[in-house]
């Protein structure tokens, strides 16, 4: 006996999401065409259709023939309204800008490019990372925005991260219920971006490059070198609490860090055997430690990890080098 | 400039004004406090708004909200009853806007307003009461709008928060729906109501004749220029003296007044029998919450759910509540009873004892005098005519022994003054007679050819029996007052002014208008607000096929509406074709002849700020990427309002500027400092 049909393999009962298409990412662009556009009332267009069936018990009782043309009129526009709503979302166009990469426990960001390709003003979209029950939550305000016809606008999502590594931009719920909140609409997209997540650096407390990492050249720099005070710059994830000018933010004028002059004279070797971790990963968020240190003490600085090892340098490409290979290794 | 304070502003205003609206209609209707009522919460809350008082507390909503409740208790005397409980909705509704802050109040608020707005009709269904709804539904919508657009951001789609953008989009919502609305109006399947009972009071307005009558009760009537019905003639009108609408038959006489017969309808009808032409009608009656149908004198077959009553009195089974219409056919020429029976005899001859001695001896006195009947009514028209007999619309009460004060005292009195004096006289007489009301004569409407018949034309006379002749019509209304019967009651009375103006002749311009006004509102009536089971059910014989039943109405429907939907969802659903205006071409042009260096503008990316960029890439050529910018962006936001002369001009330098921009070919070096 043939099977009546065939599932899916990724189908699951247990997760409802899977019963909905999802639009996919097709050259770096996830259009939601009318395939993936879901259309449900809510509570108000509930409400409105208990209206409608009001007014035509009304109507028929008092025999009222204008109130049959009025009920049938706000029928029709009920019926235009979920017209109106549904074509709010459908076929727009979602690209992805090119993320930045991130301190692991920082909000990953990613930018979305919505762009309107029908010639028509959308209004109050709203884009959020899907989860359970998104699609079926009623609208929060926070999130929407408007686009132009033939323009984009810009959705800025966050995502909290937890790891270090890529971390793929979860499945995207859009939604609107513009222009007569009666219908929700919305549509569930994957896009093609990824964001870097590097790894946590470890508290200051732990041992620090100068005392332990031994490197076969260079100087040994001096991490308290702070002789030769340059200027302030805004406060960046990973400087040194030393280095915060506590003065200054107790005037109020925010988190400065402490600039030195001659740091980058001096050369210092990075090594993972000179970590002190009990694993891989505390050794890893020392590393990372240590990198940022280096590069806000304007060190110059080389990294050597088991299977990778990067020359001694600095400057920002440099830096996100390091890190990056800390992040995927 | 758009900020959240306006929008929150715009967004209760909408509100406030469409159901302002509404309550004006209801303020003509519901002639109570409830309006003002409104009013004052209404200003309560904008200005909450405008000076950011504080919302109130409950503890001072819910003594509000009892004290409403008891009030419209107070008033209505019960919170059921058609006028209560819409004025218990009302008055809710203004309470309601006290606690009206999140996006869901509001649009909980527009939906009860949708209910408030369309209940209207239940007071009118005129043709105005589609302008007022109308303004109400569209605000309501653009309310909605409003809050439904709340908290988004809006970057460079400002264009819907203007009033007039958002009362646009709430326009074309409703006008979108309209085809809808004709297709569900024409073929959804009417079913006759009422569903349930109808609250007593749902027909207090209506109008017309009563089953009995005292002195004063048409003169009452008279005074309404409401329409009682419209009568067509399918042949040529009668003149307006054979023009009696025969309504109720009144035989009893108690004291001042006069009733009709019992309600018992086995007596046998009075024998009829016709001469001369046919006269064939259509009359659209209006409602008047009695069973009466009016006919001309005399007819001779019924509308449908009719029966005739003995004294040739035409009922239906129910009481008239909605605007009927049935056709008649009568004859002017007849013989009606020529055999009295003694049940009818009896009836006829019936008078209280004791009552009106003056009058009785009169008719005593010309019983001696004359022998035959034909006399003794002779005697008594001369006696109205004779005497100082005044026609009036605003007689003097009368005394204990109204016929004897009316014919020997007061001498001025309305036509159910001569009629029941007049059937008085003759009872008295020995002579059987009875009273008939309804309405006499009617305004010809030249543009559709029809007669309106009004309440003012309401009247009454006599009809008495003599052997040989039967039944015979005498109005003593004509003795007294010819015009009245020949041309109509706005020519015989002389002090017209206590009439409804558009029954008297003074105004024959308004007159013309007024006559133009009511064809139109004829049709409506007909078409409309008359549209029925019935009407359905022809129309769709008349457009499709006579072998439609009923049961087939709702698949016509079905078939309809699913073809409507297509076609709308094509219309709404398709992309919109992108109009490109010449300039934004020239520019796409020059966009073009950039991306060949690789240089793209992004979608979100401003033209300005695009230009910025490609200035930092090709710098030798950045003046002329800035000039075409700025000349591009200037004539996009100065598109409005500009004359074409100067978009003309803009156009021909871009065009210029455009094919004269070539891309240089960089050198090696040039592309190494630029990517440094």
């Amino acid at each position: 006996m043939a099977k009546a049909f065939n599932l899916p393999d990724n189908f699951k009962l247990s997760s409802p999401k899977t019963w909905f298409r999802i639009a996919q990412p097709i050259d770096n662009a996830t259009k939601l065409s009318r395939r993936h556009i879901y259309i449900l009332p809510t509570r108000f267009g509930w409400l409105y259709a208990l209206l409608l069936i009001a007014l035509l018990i009304g109507s028929i009782n008092y025999s009222l023939s204008l109130g049959f043309a009025m009920t049938f009129l706000l029928a029709g526009f009920g019926a235009i309204s979920m017209l109106h709503t549904w074509r709010n979302l459908a076929n727009l166009k979602v690209t992805m800008q090119p993320t930045s990469p991130v301190f692991a426990g920082e909000d990953a960001v990613f930018e979305l490019v919505v762009t309107d390709e029908s010639n028509r003003s959308r209004y109050a979209i709203s884009a959020q990372f899907a989860n359970e029950n998104s699609g079926f939550q009623t609208m929060t305000e926070a999130s929407c925005r408007d686009i132009q016809a033939l323009n984009a606008g810009v959705f800025k999502l966050r995502l909290a991260s937890k790891k270090r590594g890529w971390v793929k931009a979860p499945r995207i719920a859009f939604a609107t219920e513009f222009p007569v909140s009666f219908f929700h609409v919305w549509a569930y997209a994957e896009v093609d971006s990824q964001c870097l997540i590097y790894p946590k650096p470890s508290l200051r407390s732990q041992t620090n490059p100068s005392s332990n990492a031994q490197g076969n050249s260079g100087n040994q720099p001096t991490p308290q070198g702070d002789d030769d005070f340059v200027g302030h710059r805004n406060y960046q994830f990973g400087d040194s609490p030393k280095r915060v000018d506590w003065k200054a933010s107790s005037r109020e004028q925010g988190l400065l860090t402490k600039l030195f002059q001659g740091e980058a004279t001096s050369t210092l070797w990075l090594d993972f055997n000179a970590t002190t971790g009990e694993n891989i990963e505390l050794s890893i968020s020392q590393l990372t430690r240590w990198v940022v240190d280096a590069e806000s003490e304007k060190l110059k600085y080389g990294l050597r990890l088991p299977k990778l090892s990067i020359n001694p340098s600095c400057g920002d490409a440099h830096y996100h080098q390091c890190l990056a290979a800390l992040a995927l290794m | 400039m758009f900020n959240k304070a306006t929008l929150k502003m715009q967004q209760l205003l909408w509100l406030l004004l469409s159901l302002s609206i509404t309550f004006t209609v209801y303020t003509f209707n519901l002639n109570n406090w409830v309006p003002a009522f409104f009013v004052f919460f209404a200003t309560w809350r904008y200005l909450i708004e405008k000076k950011h008082w504080p919302f109130p507390k409950l503890w001072l909503r819910l003594p509000i909200t009892f004290a409403g409740g008891l009030a419209v208790l107070a008033t209505y005397g019960s919170l059921f009853g058609r006028d209560a409980s819409l004025a218990l909705f009302a008055v809710m509704i203004s309470l309601k806007l006290l606690e009206t802050k999140s996006k869901r109040d509001f649009i909980i608020m527009v939906i009860l307003g949708y209910f408030l707005t369309v209940n209207t009709l239940l007071f009118t269904q005129a043709i105005w009461v589609i302008l007022t709804i109308t303004l109400a539904l569209v605000g309501l919508t653009a309310c909605l709008i409003v809050t439904s657009h709340a908290g988004s951001t809006y970057s460079d789609a400002e264009n819907l928060f203007t009033w007039k953008a958002q009362a646009k989009l709430a326009g074309h919502l409703l006008l979108q729906a309209v085809p809808i609305m004709l297709v569900l109006f024409v073929l959804f399947p009417r079913i006759p109501g009422p569903i349930w009972g109808i609250p007593q009071d749902a027909y207090s307005g209506m109008t017309g004749l009563s089953d009995s009558m005292e002195p004063g009760n048409i003169s009452q009537l008279s005074l309404s220029s409401k329409i009682a019905f419209r009568a067509e003639f399918k042949s040529a009108i009668p003149p307006n003296n054979q023009l009696y609408w025969r309504g109720p038959v009144l035989w009893h006489q108690t004291g001042r007044s006069w009733h009709i017969s019992s309600e018992k309808l086995d007596i046998p009808v009075e024998s009829l029998e016709t001469s001369g032409p046919a006269t064939d009608y259509t009359i659209t009656l209006e409602p008047h919450n009695r069973n009466w149908l009016l006919m001309l004198d005399l007819p001779t077959n019924l509308p449908a759910n009719a029966v005739v009553k003995h004294d040739m009195q035409v009922v239906s089974k129910e009481p008239v509540r909605t605007r009927i219409r049935y056709d008649g056919r009568s004859y002017l020429h007849y013989q009606l009873g020529v055999k009295l029976s003694d049940y009818e005899r009896t009836l006829s001859l019936q008078l209280l004892d004791d009552e009106n001695p003056k009058t009785r001896q009169l008719a005593a006195k010309w019983v001696s005098e004359h022998k035959s009947p034909t006399d003794i009514i002779q005697a008594a028209l001369t006696m109205f005519i004779e005497q100082p007999f005044v026609y009036t619309l605003a007689p003097p009460r009368l005394g204990r022994e109204p016929v004897d004060d009316f014919l020997f005292n007061t001498k001025r009195g309305f036509c159910e003054h001569y009629a029941s004096s007049f059937v008085y006289l003759m009872r008295a007489a020995g002579i059987p007679a009875r009273i008939v009301t309804g309405y006499q004569g009617g305004e010809l409407n030249p543009n559709g050819h029809y007669l309106i018949v009004r309440q003012s034309d309401a009247h009454a006379w006599a009809e008495v029996w003599l052997a040989d002749q039967g039944w015979v019509r005498v109005d003593p209304t004509s003795a007294v007052s010819p015009n009245r019967i020949e041309s109509g009651i706005a020519s015989a009375l002389p002090d017209s002014n206590l009439l409804p103006m558009l029954s008297r002749q003074d105004y024959p311009f308004l007159k013309k208008l007024y006559l133009n006004w009511d064809s139109i509102n004829n049709g409506w009536n007909q078409w409309v607000l008359g549209y029925d089971q019935q009407k359905q059910l022809d129309l769709l014989k008349k457009i499709i096929s006579d072998k439609i039943v009923w049961e087939d109405i709702g698949l016509i429907l079905v078939l309809v509406l699913i073809t409507l939907m297509a076609i709308i969802s094509y219309f709404l659903l398709r992309n919109k074709a992108i109009v490109l205006d010449p300039i934004k071409k020239v520019y796409l042009q020059f966009l073009n002849k950039l991306e060949k260096t690789g240089l793209k503008k992004l979608a979100y990316e401003g033209v300005t700020d695009f230009s910025k960029r490609a200035a930092k890439k090709l710098p030798e050529q950045a003046s002329e990427i800035v000039a075409i910018s700025e000349l591009f962006s200037s004539s996009q936001y100065a598109k409005q309002g500009e004359a074409l002369i100067e978009n003309k001009r803009t156009l021909t330098l871009l065009k210029q500027l455009v094919k004269n921009f070539k891309i240089k070919r960089l050198n090696q070096m040039q592309q190494k400092i630029n990517d440094f």
